[in-house]
């Protein structure tokens, strides 16, 4: 070290307890977190018509892992199966995925109030949802529409990326995007959709106006393999690029300028960023609909717990809100058993007075 | 104190000008940063100092001119390579998030130093926050400090990420806009110390100046910006005259000249509005 000030070349006693605490605070949140998710699944998993306790989910989870057949009899098998390790998984993807992309687009926007649903982009895949639901028996050819649960999801999917790109597209002068601009075509954006989806349901029918209540509500019923096969090649990429896109959030929290400075490749962090959550949230919305305030409680909850280091709350964000929505849909599945309620219902339930309480603690006007 | 030479310049701006909205901020800027050399620079507002600034450490694309590093072309070098390159203090830092003072200085290394072993990014950190003078905030939230607080927490980092990129490329450029403008005396002059004691190690140091007597005292070579042009630059000593006060600053004051080291000093007590400004 060849600073003119006396170097300490370690940490004096008292940040270096400072720093360790934190780290450790991280540690626990990670292990809580992971625990809670497997503790929570389990008992979502044999809650039901049938009921299955724990630890015989547990086993027959092991079972199936280890191939040991012995213990891989009875139709709880088939239930845990088929029927509801599929909800379950669905619901830890979904969560995650809300969740991180609400982390990133706060870490983008620099606020702590930016969300998918705030910038349009979950309106727009609602939109694309609706016209497939209400327009799809008109105009698309009857064997497509044999298969709703896929042409539903592929319709919300494309509606999110459309609505992302338009946004991006607008916000975006001269390579580079500001994020003042996109937060306000956001909310334009926003409001186009949800007066397109508006008229949509004033042109239904009853039951495909029905059809669009139930789906613009959230659920994770009708959760199968084949959705999930089909919306985790698309939900994985966003967890695997966590920690490239962590560095470049902490980075941005400074502004544009001083992260291009630290070395920070600001335009492609911004794309990337922006490419992940419109995937991320074009698949969520499209396999179990509109589902509310995850991206925004979560990554708050996250920061009042260990801090606003993108390195620890991404990845403890996925774990939130998977944690978050398994348990949601407990819930859902609880108070009006044996139906269950709309998923969207439970977590707005929970997440808007939470918003509300966001709003009101805070001591100076919104910065945006 | 020696006239820069030329051909050991690291950072090389050539006719730099920059137009936005049909306004020339720069124009036909050349300057040269040499290792081991404090240049300040200085000029009333809206000369275009913080403009040319941007332009060098290439947050800003020149519209005419060129700017090289080390022989290369400054748009050419991709943005890692850079920030082990050089280190820039902007003038305004704002924070989104409640990160901690140590955080933030972290940011300096996070990028330039991941090769380094934690520890010793660990102990990096903490040597760049002691000399700063803010070791002992280390723990606060960054956005509880003052102005003066948060700006000396700024130059911890940039001195994080000097100190850090010193492994990956030798020669060195640090760019300081204004780093002292919410600082009491005794910060001002402890900052404006250190970054001459890193001048001193090889580094091209470029700061940007209101205070003149301080520009003059550490200035190795002073450059005088007015109305998106460099005017004059050379030895403080040789540049600042009466003349030059009175054309660019508007003030109408006299040079005068301390006694023992044949410092220029300025009394701005003499001042009065000149009529003709």
């Amino acid at each position: 070290m060849t600073l003119a000030a006396p170097s300490v070349s370690h940490l004096p006693a008292g940040l270096a307890t400072l720093v360790a605490g934190r780290r450790r605070v991280a540690a626990l949140a990670v292990g809580g977190l992971v625990l809670g998710c497997i503790l929570l699944a389990l008992v979502a998993i044999g809650q039901g018509a049938i009921s299955i306790a724990p630890g015989r989910v547990a086993e027959i989870l092991w079972a199936r892992l280890t191939g040991d057949v012995a213990l891989l009899e009875g139709r709880n098998v088939l239930v845990v199966m088929n029927i509801r390790l599929p909800r379950v998984l669905l619901g830890l993807l979904v969560g995650a995925a809300l969740a991180v992309s609400g982390a990133l687009m706060q870490g983008l926007f620099r606020n702590p109030l930016a969300d998918p649903g705030l910038v349009g982009v979950s309106a727009g895949a609602g939109l694309a949802a609706a016209a497939t639901i209400v327009l799809g028996d008109r105009f698309l050819s009857g064997t497509l529409m044999k298969l709703p649960f896929a042409v539903l999801p592929f319709g919300a999917f494309c509606g999110g990326l459309i609505s992302t790109l338009a946004l991006y597209l607008i916000a975006t002068r001269q390579g580079r995007t500001s994020v003042a601009t996109m937060l306000l075509a956001g909310v334009a954006l926003g409001a186009l959709s949800g007066s397109m989806t508006g008229l949509l349901a004033f042109i239904s029918d009853d039951r495909q106006l029905r059809d669009l209540t139930f789906w613009s509500m959230g659920s994770l019923g009708g959760a199968s393999w084949t959705k999930l096969s089909a919306i985790a090649p698309i939900v994985i990429p966003l967890l695997l690029a966590m920690p490239l896109l962590a560095r470049g959030l902490n980075g941005l929290m400074l502004g544009e300028a001083e992260a291009y400075h630290l070395g920070i490749p600001v335009q492609r962090i911004k794309a990337l960023a922006i490419l992940l959550v419109a995937l991320a949230v074009g698949a969520s919305v499209a396999a179990a609909g509109a589902i509310g305030f995850v991206g925004i409680v979560v990554p708050h909850l996250i920061r009042l717990a260990v801090g606003p280091d993108h390195r620890l709350l991404l990845p403890l964000s996925a774990l939130g809100g998977a944690m978050l929505l398994v348990g949601a849909d407990i819930v859902a599945r609880l108070v009006v058993a044996p139906a269950e309620l709309p998923i969207g219902i439970v977590t707005a339930a929970i997440g808007a007075p939470f918003f509300l309480w966001l709003l009101l603690r805070r001591a100076g006007p919104l910065d945006v | 104190m020696s006239e820069p030479r030329l051909q050991d310049a690291l950072v090389c701006a050539r006719g730099l000008g920059f137009t936005t909205g049909g306004k020339a901020l720069v124009r036909d800027a050349t300057l040269d940063l040499v290792p081991g050399t404090t240049t300040i620079l200085i000029g009333p507002n809206g000369a275009g100092k913080s403009t040319l600034l941007k332009l060098m450490t290439g947050e800003v694309r020149a519209s005419a001119g060129d700017v090289a590093i080390d022989g290369e072309t400054l748009t050419a070098i991709p943005a890692w390579r850079l920030a082990c390159q050089r280190a820039v203090m902007a003038q305004h830092a704002r924070l989104a998030f409640p990160f901690s003072v140590y955080e933030v200085a972290s940011l300096g290394v996070d990028g330039v130093g991941r090769a380094m072993p934690r520890p010793r990014r660990d102990a990096l950190v903490g040597d760049c926050l002691a000399a700063a003078g803010v070791l002992d905030l280390a723990g606060r939230q960054y956005q509880t400090l003052s102005g003066g607080e948060q700006q000396r927490v700024q130059f911890a980092r940039t001195l994080c990420q000097i100190e850090a990129g010193r492994s990956i490329a030798p020669r060195q450029a640090l760019f300081l806009d204004e780093p002292i403008a919410s600082l009491d005396l005794c910060h001002q002059l402890a900052l404006l110390d250190m970054a001459r004691a890193i001048a001193a190690r090889g580094v091209a140091v470029l700061i940007v100046l209101h205070d003149l007597n301080l520009a003059v005292t550490y200035a190795d070579h002073l450059v005088v910006m007015d109305q998106g042009q460099i005017i004059a630059q050379g030895a403080p000593a040789k540049t600042l005259d009466d003349a030059l006060l009175r054309q660019v600053f508007k003030v109408d004051l006299s040079l005068s000249r301390a006694p023992a080291p044949g410092l220029p000093f300025l009394l701005p007590q003499q001042h009065r509005i000149s009529p003709a400004a």
